[in-house]
């Protein structure tokens, strides 16, 4: 590349007015995220500042958070995102390597209906059947109890297997002549699929892993639906939520910027993690 | 074409209907009694399996099943009593039908029946393949064999048993059960939250219909639905098309650290960035306050972000970009690294500038690689709760009306069942949801399928 300064000066111009705008660009999409950890060290209480910059820092807010259970348990927040997270996260990886395999390598007469019926159900709102569950979970007196956790569990992963579509799209990247040579050497389809294609296929198992692991720590509709006004259940989400409720928000705004940081910081290190895996799942499914 | 050759390739060797055909006495006899050709030909693990499994049905359906579906018809109608206790001289209550776990147990009962049915059908097509097989003289594997194979030729049916249970137990059985609750009179209205009865078409009517209130709800909001989905899937489109070739721009330097900016935004969940949103652009919030502090707004002024009807709209669409376009940015910038590069060569050399070759070749291969993508998109916007719900609300509302100017279906339906209990016109807008997308996809899909030419960049 020629050097800058070597740029005929109608060009320079261009050019650097291409970063300039770059750059408000990206103060746009930086400064939510920098007023929020802002806030989460101001001094001053309260959801309204009369200054966009705080005029005092304190880590008063975090402490609030771990020793403050009056009103909001942030630690057991913590724990039951964590509990909810991991079992779910080990049985849809399970479901959804299983569909995606399946539907990607193995021919059976049901394939083509099933994959039109993950399509259709999509099509409904998610959110129905949610509602539906939660009928169902308190018919059988499941939202108040321990219980909550299972059912909590159950829903998130219950349905993971119609997620198939990116690992799908991985499987169908992974060349077919290795399956077939093993054939020949008279492997069954299960000792292909375990001894071959499962050590090959890391990187969408630790995908899955990760993504549906996220999934607790994101969603905020199905644990509110769920849970309602049991505090003891609430997973974070549900709980920096409540927060931002009138009768609370005056004393716990900066403790929600707080327990915002917090939790961003693990879920965005997962989604850096797998980025490239999300990338190359869409394109590939694409493509397939 | 493709579907009769794909048919012929999963031949249907053994068929139900050539079974009650041409099968012996014992074959047709399965379909009655579970397993009795599997007995007969010496599977015996397997036919007491069928055997079993019938015998349980049947007691269930003895037991209860039977009152279930009897009670499904009339969805109960004993109220709950008072009766005097002698005894204790006090009035007792006594338990009337709840018409939800009539309903909810008549469906289950429903999916036993078909399960029923299932069964019959796999036991006749297992009878008449050991008769078949008699016939020709070749052996009957044995149960071990048949473990065996599950793990060979029929693994299919091992991996995908536990998933399809869990989408039929967690999606399809509620959603049958709401589906149900849409033909109804389950709701707040009338207090029919304890006892309802079936209706028929008459909640349908009531939302499509205009003369009433929720008709005149529903259309606005259908509508805006459609409006916010078209815009907020193209606009993230478009505006993470030219970001992303704006940044791949071989004049711009430090790629890498413009992405990682923006990538940034995505890497924090969403419900917390969204509610972030909220507060800043309340009256008293940041960006007010900012602007007043810069002299823009006078000292008590401030943006009506979320209280104007028109500006809310506008907002929530700007945040959806805010929130959108770095997803778009991630995968834009993957395909773009896969187009062709003879294309563009081939472009420079015929002296093509860079808006020709953006309208004739970016933006063709974009639209060609992301068709079905935007499809999807377009789904996820139409059902977007958490943006709506999230910033807006749905506010600001006018005071005889359910939903609020900024309400999509799926927030309406939060509202309406899980806030307001109207639980059978909520079913109605989630029925009245899928239909839209199917219409939409169907329209798309067709539209595409006709005009793509697959091979166009190959």
């Amino acid at each position: 590349m020629i050097k800058f300064s070597k740029y005929p000066f109608k060009k320079k111009v261009i050019v650097a007015a291409a970063h300039v705008l770059l750059a408000a660009l990206s103060v746009i999409w930086l400064v939510p995220i920098l007023w929020v950890i802002m806030t989460s060290f101001r001094g001053t209480k309260g959801s309204y500042s009369s200054t966009f910059f705080p005029t005092s820092y304190t880590f008063d807010n975090y402490v609030k958070l771990f020793t403050d259970f009056s009103v909001f348990n942030f630690p057991k927040m913590l724990f039951n995102t964590f509990l909810v997270a991991i079992a779910s996260c080990l049985i849809s990886t399970f479901f959804v390597i299983a569909v995606a395999y399946t539907l990607s390598r193995l021919r059976f007469r049901a394939r083509k209906p099933l994959m039109n019926a993950a399509m259709i159900i999509h099509l409904f709102p998610g959110f129905m059947s949610m509602i539906a569950v939660y009928y169902i979970i308190k018919m059988i007196g499941w939202t108040a109890g321990p219980m909550l956790r299972v059912a909590m569990i159950a829903v998130y992963a219950g349905g993971a297997g119609c997620g198939y579509h990116i690992a799908k799209g991985f499987f169908d990247t992974v060349s077919t002549s290795l399956d077939e040579a093993a054939k020949l050497d008279g492997a069954s389809n299960w000792q292909v699929l375990t001894k071959i294609i499962m050590p090959l296929s890391k990187p969408v198992v630790v995908y899955t892993l990760l993504t549906s692991f996220a999934g607790p720590f994101k969603d905020f509709m199905l644990a509110k639906v769920l849970c309602g006004t049991h505090r003891d259940y609430y997973t974070v989400a549900v709980g920096l939520y409540q927060m931002l409720d009138v009768e609370y928000i005056d004393q716990w705004f900066c403790s929600f910027a707080a327990g915002a940081v917090i939790i961003s910081i693990p879920v965005g290190a997962l989604f850096l993690a797998t980025q490239k895996y999300y990338v190359e799942g869409v394109s590939g499914a694409v493509k397939g | 074409m493709k579907t009769r050759k794909s048919n012929k390739e999963f031949e249907n060797k053994y068929p139900a209907a050539d079974a009650l055909k041409k099968g012996s006495m014992l074959t047709r006899l399965s379909v009655l009694v579970f397993g009795a050709g599997c007995l007969a030909g010496g599977q015996v693990i397997k036919g007491l399996i069928f055997l079993a499994a019938e015998a349980a049905i049947i007691f269930y359906m003895l037991q209860t099943g039977f009152h279930n579906l009897s009670m499904l018809v009339t969805l109960g109608e004993q109220e709950q009593q008072k009766v005097w206790n002698e005894a204790k001289s006090v009035y007792e209550y006594v338990d009337g039908d709840r018409s939800q776990l009539i309903l909810l147990f008549g469906i289950i009962t429903l999916a036993v029946v078909v399960l029923l049915i299932l069964l019959a059908w796999i036991s006749l097509r297992q009878a008449y393949k050991i008769e078949c097989l008699k016939k020709e003289g070749r052996r009957i594997p044995s149960f071990k064999e048949e473990l065996r194979e599950l793990f060979n030729g029929n693994l299919h049916l091992t991996l995908l048993s536990l998933p399809v249970l869990g989408v039929l137990v967690f999606t399809i059985l509620p959603l049958v059960f709401m589906i149900s609750m849409a033909f109804t009179s389950y709701s707040v209205e009338n207090s029919k939250l304890v006892l309802f009865d079936w209706v028929g078409l008459e909640n349908f009517k009531r939302v499509i219909g205009l003369g009433g209130s929720l008709g005149k709800t529903f259309w606005p909001v259908l509508g805006w639905t459609l409006i916010w989905a078209l815009v907020a899937t193209f606009s993230n489109y478009f505006f993470g098309l030219i970001l992303a070739l704006f940044i791949n721009w071989k004049e711009i330097r430090a790629k890498k650290m413009w992405r990682f900016f923006f990538v940034l935004t995505v890497a924090i969940p969403h419900f917390v960035t969204l509610l972030i949103m909220r507060t800043m652009l309340q009256p008293e919030g940041a960006v007010n306050i900012m602007l007043r502090s810069m002299g823009i707004l006078g000292a008590k002024e401030s943006l009506p972000f979320f209280t104007n009807a028109t500006w809310a709209r506008v907002t929530v669409i700007l945040i959806n970009i805010w929130v959108g376009v770095p997803y778009m940015l991630l995968q834009v910038t993957g395909i773009l690294q896969n187009i062709p590069q003879e294309l563009y060569e081939a472009a420079r050399v015929d002296g093509a500038g860079p808006i020709v070759t953006f309208r004739k070749i970016t933006l063709p291969y974009m639209m060609f690689i992301m068709t079905p993508y935007l499809i999807t998109t377009f789904t996820g916007n139409v059902n977007n709760f958490n943006v709506i719900f999230l910033t807006s609300q749905g506010l600001p509302r006018s005071v005889d009306s359910t939903a609020g100017k900024t309400d999509l279906l799926v927030t309406w339906l939060y509202k309406l069942t899980i806030e307001n209990q109207y639980y059978n016109v909520g079913a109605v807008i989630g029925i009245m949801t899928f239909v839209t997308l199917a219409v939409v996809s169907l329209i798309t899909f067709k539209f595409s399928a006709s005009n793509k030419n697959e091979e166009a960049f190959r």
